[in-house]
């Protein structure tokens, strides 16, 4: 009877339908509040700023040329804004270096981690898991309180004799990195956990039952193996220290800028909230490209749900 | 939207109870849902040995009588097709199947024939692609689960674990609206039918796999189904405890009346079990009879190499008669063969022997085939004699062991088999 | 010496994690232990003392703040939990159909977004609001953190609901429960630990927030995080230490209780 086929229809139809209804309210909050939103900001950045913030409607591509180029104000000549063109290449530069050494420092700690017994792998896990829901004010406060001249690490190295005045660690690059590397550690952590996890070391037994060593089974067998985590891992941290607005604002003073300094700025003091948009919106940009290549990759490593 | 349920026609809203006790007389046409017989005096019976002595009757207040002689369940023509296109699978292939009440009936097969999904359309968990699914003659494929007078025992039981085992085997009846002081008192019956009273407080989780299973049928028989649904419930269970609840549920069907439709791909099982059993493979029915039909004369190939163990011969058919034919082998003696019902065979076809319905004899011109035996094998019971025949395929002979004896023929030998008249079976293939 | 030869053992990698360990405690350690200092500055210990908590307690600064952070928290983190759990309903336990990957990457979207982006845009976004209709409540924190904490609301959820077997929800059906039935007595029970899980994980999360808060907010709409921002810019005395530690003990009870809930599922 086509007649059940029809009901069959209907009722997955409705099925759908319903589902849609459910996910409404999640759905519209965040396009409220999150997605739709960036909309607007693409529109100001086509605008002009007012005399005292917000903006003139009034379309202008200043905003957009402001992002890498200034306008000389005696003969009207575009260079390159060197102020912006270092602030990117600062956020760059940290966000690319902490990635890195959470990544060094977190492989092994995941790994051991992934290889205590089972019954105390949860109190690892735990432990691992409180920094990560500290405040990540308190957390940068706790580094400033290190550093600081008046610091433990330089009262220490004093009182040791090993130096007579004390270095000179915040509001460098350094406190940056040092700030970002200890509060993102963390987020590269727990998916190489979750990789690492799933090792089945039967296959590391094999390597080494052919003739490999410890340091080629790590760099032939396991790594490959957890790969897919190192770049889950890599784009969790990434992505936040491109953007990292508050350790540079502690930890690097007014001078040491990143991206996420230089946009608030805009909204600040700077009042050119066109061109806050379109640095956002580069942000924005460089963000998706790196999710991009997280996906290619992750595509042709491991499937996972969703 | 959690379930892909089928909401179903929506007609005549009839809930659980009615359609349990039998509705009185319903004459509304609109009405879709099913008349059920008038609830019956349950004739006592011999109750087994393992069960308690209150008599298992009372517990059932609605009987089913042996003799209103309709069919439970009508299963006419229904195909049931999994996705689209391309990828699409044909799960059930126009199957027809009449299962009759109070019967046990076992659908048998292996993975993916097919009789699972047949039980899920009989269950309300798919709706058929076509066809028509009847419950004492009404049409119930549209109809979604809660709203049939089925129940079903998971294979996974399914029992729900954040509640008791009493809990358990109330939720249906609590689902069908019954005051507390019945769903109490039945639950309480059903415990001690499968004999969990002690256990009745406890998390389902906390009890072994024979237990759970156990309370998953209490919990699928509580609410009174018509028809109960088996979903393979005994495959994780132990070879001895599978044994023993094999003799407990035939008892069971048998005390209680209810139609029982089991699934299983164990053919031992469906042997011991059912009084019928339909054969299925990828997808369609291949035969249905008793077991001692479907043992005796399988009709095709698949089920005679399916259910115990087979010999398979070519012949030539020679002459036919009376639903009997004589066929010629290929060593040129002639025996007489089994026809399968409204079966006319032709030419070169496939005999079926059961190896012990075939015996060892002298290697004389009267045997009906000659080979050299290449392989025994003792089985305690009896020994398999593997036959290497002349014209070159091997032919197993099985023979019980006689008390004291060593075998007399070995490995090596040359000996003769005689296959007798009710023997031989032709294939419908 | 015997040594077994291990296959897991990695050389300096024991190490290098105990390293890690201790170096990520470490400074939080020093951070509380200096709350105590009966002194002035981190330079000197000046003996044992509780002056900073009780300069905290009594600045009435810190008190509001911190009440608004509670506020806030306590409804973004109801809001998203009951939100996210319908979303889950809605995008597991189904055969893929149209629009499915697009409604999980909407779900997920504020994880992928720098926060800084996603604070600039509510700014603009808010202030022509606070011009067109006069408000300027703490509605739009609330639903600035509701829509942020979705994500984090709805991971533990679809992950217990993943974990659920659909067979349940049947046999329930076959049983006779309609699916209203179905959910309430089978469904919801056997989800609960993910939904309280959730719950935790979302309040903690807007506990937390400072990007977003600090620029949605208006004058005087203070949480305890951008008073604490607001502070590290200018003065820092031990006073910050001790709220720390008072912050520090909030989180870590609750991330304590979300690890009970979750582990006690089997």
């Amino acid at each position: 009877m086509a007649r059940a086929q029809e009901i069959a229809n209907q009722a997955e139809r409705k099925d759908i339908r319903n589902r849609w209804i459910l996910s409404a309210p999640a759905l519209l909050i965040i396009l409220f509040a999150a997605t739709g939103p960036l909309l607007i900001v693409l529109v100001y950045s086509f605008l002009t700023p007012g005399p005292y913030g917000d903006v003139k409607w009034q379309f202008s591509w200043d905003a957009w040329t402001s992002v890498l180029l200034e306008r000389d104000i005696f003969d009207d000549t575009l260079s390159l804004a060197d102020a912006h063109l270092s602030i990117l290449w600062r956020s760059v530069r940290l966000a690319l270096g902490t990635t890195v050494l959470t990544a060094l420092f977190g492989f092994p700690t995941a790994y051991f981690i992934a290889t205590r017994p089972a019954g105390s792998r949860d109190i690892w896990l735990f432990l691992i898991t409180i920094p990560f829901w500290t405040n990540l004010l308190i957390r940068t406060f706790a580094v400033l309180e290190i550093i600081r001249n008046e610091g433990i690490v330089n009262s220490l190295l004093i009182k040791l004799g090993v130096i007579q005045q004390p270095i000179q660690m915040l509001f460098t690059d350094f406190a940056i990195m040092i700030g970002m590397v200890y509060v993102y550690l963390p987020l590269m952590v727990l998916p190489l956990y979750a990789s690492m996890e799933k090792i089945d070391f039967r296959l590391v037994e094999a390597g080494y039952d052919l003739y490999a060593t410890r340091f080629k089974v790590l760099r032939r067998i396991i790594f490959p193996l957890v790969k897919p985590g190192v770049i889950a891992g890599s784009i969790l941290v990434f992505i936040p220290s491109l953007g990292a607005y508050v350790t540079p604002s502690v930890l690097g003073g007014g001078k040491n800028m990143m991206l996420g300094n230089l946009i608030e700025l805009q909204f600040g003091q700077g009042r050119n909230w066109p061109l806050g948009g379109a640095l956002s919106i580069t942000l924005m940009l460089i963000v998706m490209v790196a999710l991009l290549a997280y996906v290619r990759n992750a595509g042709t490593a491991e499937v996972r749900h969703g | 939207m959690i379930l892909a349920v089928p909401s179903g026609a929506r007609q005549g809203e009839v809930t659980g109870p009615e359609m349990l006790h039998g509705a009185p007389q319903q004459q509304n046409a609109a009405d879709p849902i099913i008349r059920l017989p008038t609830p019956v005096a349950y004739a006592d019976n011999q109750v087994g040995t393992k069960l308690p002595s209150v008599q298992r009757a009372s517990l059932w207040g609605v009987g089913v009588s042996a003799s209103t002689g309709r069919n439970a369940i009508d299963v006419r023509e229904v195909r049931k097709v999994f996705g689209a296109g391309e990828g699409q699978v044909t799960a059930l292939d126009t199957v027809s199947v009449s299962i009759r009440e109070n019967e046990f009936f076992t659908l048998l097969g292996p993975s993916g024939c097919g009789k699972t999904t047949l039980l899920r359309l009989i269950a309300g968990f798919e709706f058929p692609t076509d066809g028509q699914i009847l419950l004492y003659g009404e049409d119930i494929a549209l109809l979604p689960p809660f709203k049939r007078p089925v129940n079903t025992v998971f294979q996974s039981y399914a029992l729900f674990p954040h509640m008791t085992v009493a809990e358990n085997i109330g939720f249906g009846l609590e689902m069908l609206g019954k005051s507390r002081a019945e769903i109490d008192s039945r639950t309480a019956d059903m415990l001690k039918l499968v004999q969990m009273e002690q256990l009745a407080k406890r998390r389902t989780s906390e009890i072994s796999g024979g237990q759970q299973q156990r309370v998953a049928l209490a919990r699928a028989l509580a609410p009174q189904p018509k028809v109960l649904l088996l979903d393979e419930p005994l495959s994780a269970l132990d070879y001895k405890l599978r044994k023993e609840m094999q003799i407990e549920l035939k008892q069971l069907q048998h005390e209680t009346g209810i139609t029982f439709i089991f699934v299983t791909h164990d053919q031992e099982e469906a042997l011991t079990m059912s009084d019928r059993i339909a054969v299925m493979s990828a997808g369609k029915i291949l035969q249905i009879g008793s077991p001692h039909e479907i043992y005796e004369h399988p009709a095709e190939r698949f089920v005679a190499g399916f259910i115990g163990e087979t010999n398979f011969l070519q012949a030539e058919v020679a002459t036919l008669s009376d639903g009997r034919a004589t066929v010629t082998l290929p060593s040129g003696r002639q025996i007489k063969a089994g026809v399968p019902d409204r079966f006319e065979p032709r030419g070169t076809v496939s005999l079926a022997v059961r190896p012990e319905l075939a015996q060892l004899a002298p290697a004389d011109d009267k045997a009906t085939l000659t080979g050299v035996v290449n392989h025994l094998v003792y089985l305690g019971t009896d020994t398999h004699f593997h036959v290497r025949l002349d014209s070159g395929e091997t032919f197993i002979v099985r023979r019980q062991n006689s008390s004291g004896g060593v075998s007399d023929i070995a490995i090596g030998d040359r000996v003769g088999i005689m296959v007798g008249e009710s023997a031989a079976q032709i294939m419908k293939d | 010496m015997a040594r077994y030869f291990s296959v897991q053992h990695q050389p300096g990698f024991t190490a290098m994690a105990v390293i890690c360990f201790v170096a990520l405690y470490a400074p939080i350690l020093i951070l509380v232990v200096y709350a105590f200092n009966g002194g002035e500055s981190i330079a000197s210990w000046q003996g044992f003392s509780l002056r900073w908590f009780e300069k905290a307690w009594n600045n009435e600064q810190v008190i509001g703040a911190s009440w608004r952070s509670v506020k806030i928290a306590s409804a973004a983190a109801v809001l998203a939990t009951i939100a996210a759990t319908m979303a889950a309903l809605a995008t597991t336990r189904t055969k893929p159909y149209r629009g499915l990957t697009l409604k999980y990457a909407f779900i997920n979207q504020p994880l992928m977004v720098p926060e800084i982006v996603t604070a600039v845009a509510l700014l603009i976004f808010f202030s022509r609001i606070k011009v067109a209709t006069g408000y300027s409540g703490l509605g739009y924190l609330i639903i600035a953190h509701t829509a942020f904490c979705i994500p984090f609301a709805y991971l533990p959820i679809r992950a217990r609901l993943e974990s659920m077997n659909l067979t349940l929800e049947q046999a329930a059906a076959d049983l006779y429960a309609t699916p209203w039935m179905t959910f309430r007595r089978i469904t919801l029970p056997l989800l609960w630990p993910g939904i309280l899980a959730g719950l935790m994980l979302a309040f903690v999360i807007s506990l937390d927030d400072v990007v977003i808060t600090n620029f949605v907010k208006s004058g005087g709409q203070d949480t305890l995080p951008t008073y604490m921002l607001g502070q590290l810019r200018r003065a820092i005395t031990p006073e910050m230490n001790a709220i720390s530690t008072v912050f520090l003990l909030l989180s870590v009870g609750i991330v304590t209780l979300f690890f009970f809930v979750s582990r006690k599922r089997d």
